[in-house]
């Protein structure tokens, strides 16, 4: 049944699994001031950590984007751990597709500016080749839908409960 | 379905990308993106496919981080009770 392929369903129960169970750990300190804006603020942050974590263990390291989220992720929260705030890692080096750079240079210089946007927007999008950006931004595209859509059904379900 | 491996028809290696290949790739992110203006959606440059898709991606990013925040101030009314609630009716 489940392959471990891109199946959305199988993505969806995986991603949300991960997710509501990140929910229940950002929930459970429950202080008096848990509604005060910094607080909301810290959860909105810690959230969207989540999210984006669940997202790409989800994925695991099937695909470069996810292998450079992952990355970040782990490289952030060492450095937070050693609060040596100077230190932003790179997503660069990790990810390296290095061969067919003249391609990318080729094809990268015929769609240009777009190109280079897009690789600020795609995890490890800097170290791709054209074939593979466009490749992992089709996969990133469906899974931020589906990112969206479980958070979404995440507020839907706290809303209900209220 | 791992599309990469569908995806070369060389020996594997990416060693000699053409542009039909490019070309594929470019109109398989089209299909992806949300038709709003687009009426002849074959005649669309690639560099338009791709700015539409800088910007599809960036309204995502941003969408998440509405419902995030949505989220987070519900989470401020919920319970732990609910809570789990909430997962185990998910987790089904």
């Amino acid at each position: 049944m489940d392959l471990q392929n891109l199946n959305p369903s199988s993505l969806k129960s995986r991603f949300t699994a991960r997710f509501l169970r990140a929910l229940t750990e950002i929930n459970a300190p429950k202080t008096i001031s848990s509604s005060s804006p910094r607080e909301i603020f810290q959860r909105y942050r810690r959230i969207k950590v989540a999210a984006d974590k669940s997202m790409a263990y989800s994925v695991r390291s099937r695909r470069i984007w996810s292998r450079a989220t992952l990355w970040r992720l782990r490289t952030r929260s060492r450095s937070r751990r050693l609060v040596s705030f100077g230190r932003r890692a790179s997503v660069k080096t990790r990810t390296t597709a290095s061969h067919g750079k003249e391609n990318k240079e080729h094809h990268g210089a015929v769609l240009g500016v777009q190109a280079e946007e897009l690789r600020e927007l795609v995890p490890g999008g800097e170290a791709m080749d054209l074939c593979n950006l466009l490749d992992e931004t089709a996969h990133y595209i469906k899974c931020l839908t589906t990112q969206g859509f479980c958070v979404y059904m995440g507020g839907l379900l706290c809303e209900g409960c209220c | 379905m791992s599309s990469r491996r569908s995806r070369s028809r060389q020996s594997g290696s990416n060693s000699r990308i053409t542009d039909d290949q490019i070309n594929d790739l470019v109109s398989k992110l089209h299909q992806l993106l949300p038709e709003i203006r687009n009426a002849h959606s074959d005649k669309v440059s690639a560099a338009k496919v791709l700015q539409e898709t800088c910007n599809y991606i960036r309204s995502l990013h941003r969408e998440v981080d509405d419902l995030s925040e949505r989220l987070s101030e519900l989470l401020a009314t919920t319970d732990n009770a609910q809570a789990a609630i909430i997962r185990s009716l998910l987790m089904q």
